[in-house]
């Protein structure tokens, strides 16, 4: 059998500790944004500045790793200029690759930094190779970040038809509702992912505490209501219990985390390119459990190939971090399409 | 061996937090706005994040030790407040073991808030300003300390 090339792991660095975390960790690459909204984790405190950024950049290059940078929100009417900035800031620093969604900014980029290694961000929607390949002749992206609603037959059919490289998610908490074009955080609070750069911004949450439960409100609309010893999750409306024809439940996903390791050898098989964390809201200690542990099943798998078999050493540390508590593949092994 | 050493789940005995309810408060707030402000001094917290606490309340409870702390952020330190404010902008509540899974950088707070391990309550705003605040705090290597490596 032909040896099969490993797909890079691609780690999520929400500060500098955390970046530290991922390299020392083994990532091949880490993926940060910018301390504003041209990033879909524009949260108070988090991300880089000048400073951290150009630290962080050295940190990982000088040990052979990669930096990306997610410029990943849709420019704003009148304020367009914002977004170029930071594509020229991140070609002026020598970041390896950014990650774009909006088509004028991938005009852009391609443009005014003809050598910037461009990706297509999962917020740019590309379920489909016509997709990946306008992107690829259009503004050259080399390598497309495939949204989380694919089966692993149509990411599969996708690899087949593309010269891009092909990027899926890995790890992480789930947010599938149509990647990129979500505006369920809109319709409670006005502002979404595309827009501020997060999806249920903080200012809105309420987490209101009484004997017994603790109940979560974003902008007013409940969410949640969590019993004492029961998990909580992330405060957005996909994740709600909402009542339904008379009946409360999980209406639109349940709080869980998707998790690969199951279909790594599958994944590689079909000549995945690189595998990608989610989180960079979360902190260094997630990113070194994470990171570590799909390290870890990553070299398992160039080591053992056919005999390759999931450690629960490695479930029982993924499954602490998650959100929900509770893995799935997602999409990826769907019978619906 | 994942880490040099680890700090293991455990919750103290409920006789520690009713002892610990009747001392007096205060020592703790001075210890932790101490410790604050050294580490403002050594500039490991970034500006920008220590100008949105300025004049809010923040009060750390340890659940099983009955420890509290109330302090804010003034004029660039950070001041201990001697009467616990009714209601103050921001809460974090826990046992000891998961505050100190997080000073130690073992647990992610997400996971502890997940798993119902730490309360966070009042401005949530605020509370991730402090969360990614004391993430993003690059402790100084400590020569002679084992790293927590694996
Ligand atoms: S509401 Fe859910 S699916 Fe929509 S953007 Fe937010 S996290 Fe993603």
């Amino acid at each position: 059998m032909q040896r099969q090339k490993l797909p890079e792991l691609i780690c999520p660095a929400g500060s500098l500790p955390a970046l530290k975390a991922a390299v020392d960790n083994g990532a091949d690459a880490v993926y940060l944004g910018y301390k504003n909204d041209t990033n879909a984790r524009n949260f108070a405190g988090l991300n880089f500045d000048e400073k951290t950024l150009g630290e962080g950049v050295r940190y990982a290059q000088s040990r052979g790793r990669h930096v990306l940078m997610a410029i990943n929100t849709f420019p704003q009417p009148g304020r367009e200029a914002d977004w170029q900035r930071a594509v020229d800031g991140a070609a002026a620093l020598g970041v390896d690759a950014v990650i774009l969604a909006d088509v004028g900014l991938l005009d852009y980029a391609s443009r005014r930094h003809p050598d910037l290694r461009l990706h297509l961000s999962v917020q740019g929607s590309a379920t489909s190779y016509e997709a990946v390949n306008f992107a690829q002749r259009e503004f050259g992206v080399r390598r497309a970040v495939l949204p989380r609603v694919l089966t692993l037959a149509q990411v599969e059919h996708v690899i087949r038809n593309t010269t891009v490289e092909i990027e899926v998610f890995g790890f992480g908490s789930l947010c599938v509702m149509n990647e990129g074009r979500c505006w369920l955080s809109s319709y409670a609070t006005g502002e979404s992912p595309n827009t501020v750069g997060a999806c249920s911004p903080a200012k809105y949450v309420k987490w209101e505490k009484s004997p017994g439960q603790m109940t979560t409100r974003l902008n007013g609309v409940l969410i949640d209501r969590f019993g004492d010893d029961e998990p909580a999750g992330y405060p957005t409306l996909c994740k709600g219990r909402f009542e339904v024809n008379g009946e409360t439940y999980y209406a639109l996903e349940e709080p869980t985390s998707l998790n690969v390791l199951e279909i790594l050898p599958e994944i590689a098989r079909i000549g995945v390119a690189a595998i990608k964390v989610e989180g960079r809201q979360r902190s260094p200690a997630y990113v070194t459990q994470v990171t570590r542990t799909l390290r870890a099943a990553l070299d398992a798998l160039a080591r053992e190939s056919e005999r390759y078999h999931v450690k629960p050493a490695w479930q029982a540390e993924l499954a602490k971090v998650s959100e929900g508590n509770q893995a799935t593949l997602g999409a990826y092994n769907r019978p619906w399409r | 061996m994942r880490q040099a050493f680890s700090i293991p789940r455990f919750q103290l005995p409920a006789f520690v937090s009713a002892i610990g309810t009747r001392l007096p408060q205060w020592p703790h707030a001075l210890a932790l706005t101490a410790a604050l402000n050294a580490a403002a001094r050594m500039k490991l917290l970034p500006q920008d994040s220590l100008a949105t606490l300025e004049g809010r309340s923040f009060l750390v409870e340890v659940l099983d030790t009955g420890g509290t702390a109330c302090f804010t952020y003034r004029a660039g330190f950070f001041r201990p407040l001697f009467g616990a404010p009714a209601t103050p902008d921001l809460a974090f509540r826990a046992n000891l073991s998961a505050f100190l899974q997080l000073l130690t950088r073992q647990e992610d707070p997400d996971t502890l808030f997940f798993n119902r391990e730490l309360s966070i309550e009042g401005d949530t705003e605020l509370g991730l300003v402090v969360k990614n605040m004391l993430d993003a705090i690059e402790w100084p290597k400590l020569p002679g300390l084992p790293r927590p490596h694996h």
